[in-house]
């Protein structure tokens, strides 16, 4: 038993902070720790930096251009691009449909795909959930009707996260109506580019276009875009809802968060004295504080086993995904909180790393903009990657076997 | 990062767990918490030859250089059976207070007798109107000839009535001071009684008691940080009971989910308790993280790092047990609010632990007192 980390991966974490020193764009992690507006570029222009020192993909084998770092060295590597306010590299190609590819994509999708996910050329998006089909995702109906050596897919997609930038898209896509509706699923990657291929903005409770509905009429999409065997989608699914699980812990952001936050509560003051010496509200710091400690051993815990048995993470993914998601909120909160009135304005601009208007107060300019609009935001944790309660079935299930 | 226990540990772990199932059964605890010492004798002794009352002390004085991994791995598999043996008080309190500040004459008089199973201590330190500050005592020490004489009340002294031998805390001139009192010492008296989870306690008082030059433990006036660290070290070890009792109520809970059965299935295919028993095991995970922490860090050196952690743990580990306690009885319906299943008894022990050495409130704000510092 022991909680610190070996001289090896100490060194490791010299190596990253070193790497992140001086190859992270200053200009992009300003607007990371400032909460302001990424723009398509930020996520590219990183993606590219992290390629060209060969580690685009830390959680990829070797062999399809990965690092091969173990589960601990991908932490430390997740928990110091957090720290040094790197953007979050985006699951939807790198973590959903790279390990699809990987374990049941054909050797010429492997070669086409993969290296063009790690370098940054090709942005991919996710068509998982539909209007009718959310929790209950098997119940989908998008239709992808075999014509010669293309499918013909009509239906409509939801919540679809920044596919306004996306090349690609993996869906969802019913082939068959018959036997349980889960044996009538395939698996489909769909170049955005095709004719009949519509996004729709949906604007969220934030102000900001993050989510789309992405519509299909009359897609063509070549045969040899389909992910294994038709009809066998939903097992493909499922394993990639596993690996969305893994990064969700969020422990590496949480503790920046929480940082920002003992931060803003230092600054902020009531009575002339910073609001972190009000025992209420610091024990409220605290308290999350408890939270994020507990969850980032429960973490590590994880991580060590999964490395020493090789495996993929199991149900109790689930328990990190339904704990980091409750620190998320919580944090994003007590920021907001810990601004009282000047939570209230909503400045649209302000969010944009050049705004020059106007700047309210001093404490308004430097942290609070960002900080209401990220408690509403991130109201979306609890719900997306398979609802909290769906987790929670999971744990019932899967390892509780009720 | 290694979260394994060593093969040494895994076996005195399987020791334990095989002794809990076959001599320390639920039945058998229930007729122990109802004689006249509140705990077995045997299994005291059983304990000494498993080596765990030698445990965390250095081999010269026939211990087993144990550190606190050790004593949480003991702590959960006690708490798994809840034992109502005071190792917390006999070997973890005061034992480490004696290994941490002893002379070499007490170390050798005091931590082989542990050891062997043939000495019992209590430490006397918390008083009533303080609750849980460790620098609230009022209990005077004023020299007399070459040793002290002690005045003073101490409030739920926690294993007292077993205890041959009390540490006793009390003010001189200089500061606090921690000093050897003989149980059967005259004008020491106790006041005895069971507490709400079976074990024994007592509060004692202190008329005129004498001890000579050699009761005291380490130097006078120095004890305040000798207690905050024996503490810190006793709370360590309840975070782990605690696990080891949330552990085997989710245990029970889980098999009643699946055996009762109401509206002709059994209820655990309810969601509401579903959910339920996902947040108990959800809670005990995050506080075997979290009693893990406590154990790892109370060893430190630096005093701050080790209260912090353990201050952390201790708040977290109350705040789980209480959800993990509450919630199993109610998912046992009727049956957890009798006295013949062993789910009350577990829940009345964590709420007890959740109340001994500082409650969640307590450490909580020792912990968020940490943040004015940063």
């Amino acid at each position: 038993m022991d909680l610190n980390f070996t001289a090896e991966e100490q060194s490791f974490r010299d190596e990253v902070r070193g790497f992140l020193r001086a190859k992270l764009p200053g200009e992009i992690s300003r607007k990371v720790l400032g909460g302001k507006r990424l723009e398509k570029n930020d996520f590219v222009r990183w993606q590219r930096i992290l390629h060209a020192q060969g580690w685009g993909a830390a959680a990829w084998p070797q062999a399809f251009g990965g690092t091969g770092w173990n589960a601990v060295q991908q932490h430390i590597f997740d928990e110091e691009c957090a720290d040094a306010g790197a953007p979050l590299q985006l699951p939807f190609g790198l973590k959903m449909v790279a390990p699809v590819i990987m374990a049941f994509g054909n050797p010429a999708q492997q070669q086409y795909f993969l290296p063009r996910i790690v370098d940054g050329t090709d942005w991919w998006c996710q068509g998982y959930s539909e209007p009718g089909s959310g929790s209950d995702l098997a119940s989908l109906k998008t239709r992808a009707v075999r014509e010669g050596d293309h499918y013909v897919v009509n239906g409509q997609k939801t919540w679809n996260t920044l596919g306004q930038y996306a090349d690609w898209i993996f869906c969802l896509v019913r082939t068959s109506t018959e036997g349980r509706q889960q044996e009538g699923i395939s698996f489909l990657l769909i170049d955005m580019k095709t004719p009949g291929i519509e996004v729709r903005p949906i604007i969220m409770l934030d102000g900001e276009h993050e989510i789309n509905e992405v519509w299909f009429e009359d897609v063509k999409v070549p045969v040899q875009n389909l992910i294994g065997e038709e009809n066998k989608g939903w097992t493909y699914a499922k394993f990639l809802l596993g690996h969305e699980r893994t990064g969700i812990a969020g422990v590496g952001r949480s503790k920046r968060e929480l940082k920002k936050l003992k931060d803003i509560a230092a600054k902020e003051t009531a009575h002339g004295r910073p609001l972190i010496e009000d025992q209420r509200f610091r024990d409220r710091i605290a308290q999350v504080e408890l939270e994020l400690m507990a969850l980032e051993i429960t973490n590590l815990r994880v991580i060590s086993a999964e490395g020493e048995k090789k495996r993929a993470p199991g149900p109790e993914a689930s328990i990190l995904k339904i704990k980091g998601s409750e620190i998320q909120q919580m944090l994003t909160e007590l920021k907001m909180q810990a601004l009282g009135h000047y939570a209230l304005p909503y400045i649209e601009d302000a969010l944009d790393a050049d705004w020059t208007g106007d700047p309210l107060m001093e404490a308004y300019a430097d942290h609070a903009a960002p900080l209401a609009g990220q408690y509403f935001n991130f109201r979306k944790t609890t719900i997306y990657g398979g609802s909290n309660e769906i987790q929670k079935n999971i744990i019932s299930q899967m390892i509780l076997g009720l | 990062m290694d979260f394994n226990y060593t093969e040494e540990q895994l076996a005195l772990q399987d020791t334990l767990r095989r002794f809990i199932a076959k001599d320390y059964a639920f039945e058998h605890r229930r007729a122990l918490a109802k004689s006249a010492d509140g705990f077995d004798r045997e299994a005291w002794k059983t304990f000494a030859d498993f080596g765990i009352l030698a445990l965390p002390f250095h081999e010269d004085f026939g211990g087993m250089n144990g550190n606190a991994v050790d004593t949480m791995l003991v702590m959960e598999m006690l708490g798994r059976g809840l034992a109502l043996e005071p190792y917390v008080s006999t070997v973890v309190l005061c034992g480490g207070l004696i290994r941490d500040a002893g002379s070499a004459a007490q170390k050798e008089a005091l931590l082989p007798a542990i050891a062997a199973g043939e000495l019992m201590l209590a430490l006397a330190h918390y008083e009533s109107g303080g609750r849980y500050a460790v620098d609230h005592v009022a209990t005077t020490a004023k020299p007399a000839g070459s040793g002290w004489t002690l005045d003073g009340a101490k409030a739920v002294v926690l294993g007292a009535p077993s205890a041959d031998t009390l540490i006793v805390s009390a003010r001189d001139g200089k500061g606090l001071s921690l000093f050897l009192v003989d149980a059967k010492a005259p004008g020491l008296t106790l006041r005895a009684y069971p507490t709400q989870d079976g074990a024994r306690a007592a509060d004692v008082k202190l008329s005129g008691v004498e001890v000579g030059a050699a009761a005291l433990i380490g130097s006078a006036g120095a004890a305040l940080p000798l207690v905050e660290r024996a503490l810190d070290y006793a709370n360590a070890a309840l975070c782990a009971e605690a696990v080891g009792i949330m552990s085997a109520l989710n245990e029970v809970t889980l098999e009643y989910l699946k055996t009762r059965k109401q509206f002709g299935v059994p209820i655990g295919k309810f969601q509401a308790l579903q959910h339920r028993m996902a947040d108990m095991v959800i809670a005990t995970e995050q506080a075997r993280s979290m009693a893990t922490l406590a154990a790892v860090r109370v060893d430190s050196a630096d005093a701050a790092e080790r209260s912090r952690a353990v201050a952390a743990a201790k708040a977290y580990v109350t705040q789980s047990a209480r959800l993990v306690g509450q919630q199993a009885v109610q998912l046992h319906g009727g049956m957890g609010v009798v006295d013949e299943l062993n789910v009350a008894h577990y829940f009345k022990r964590l709420t007890m632990i959740g109340l001994s050495f500082g409650d969640a409130d307590y450490h909580l704000g020792r912990f968020s007192d940490t943040l004015l510092a940063a």
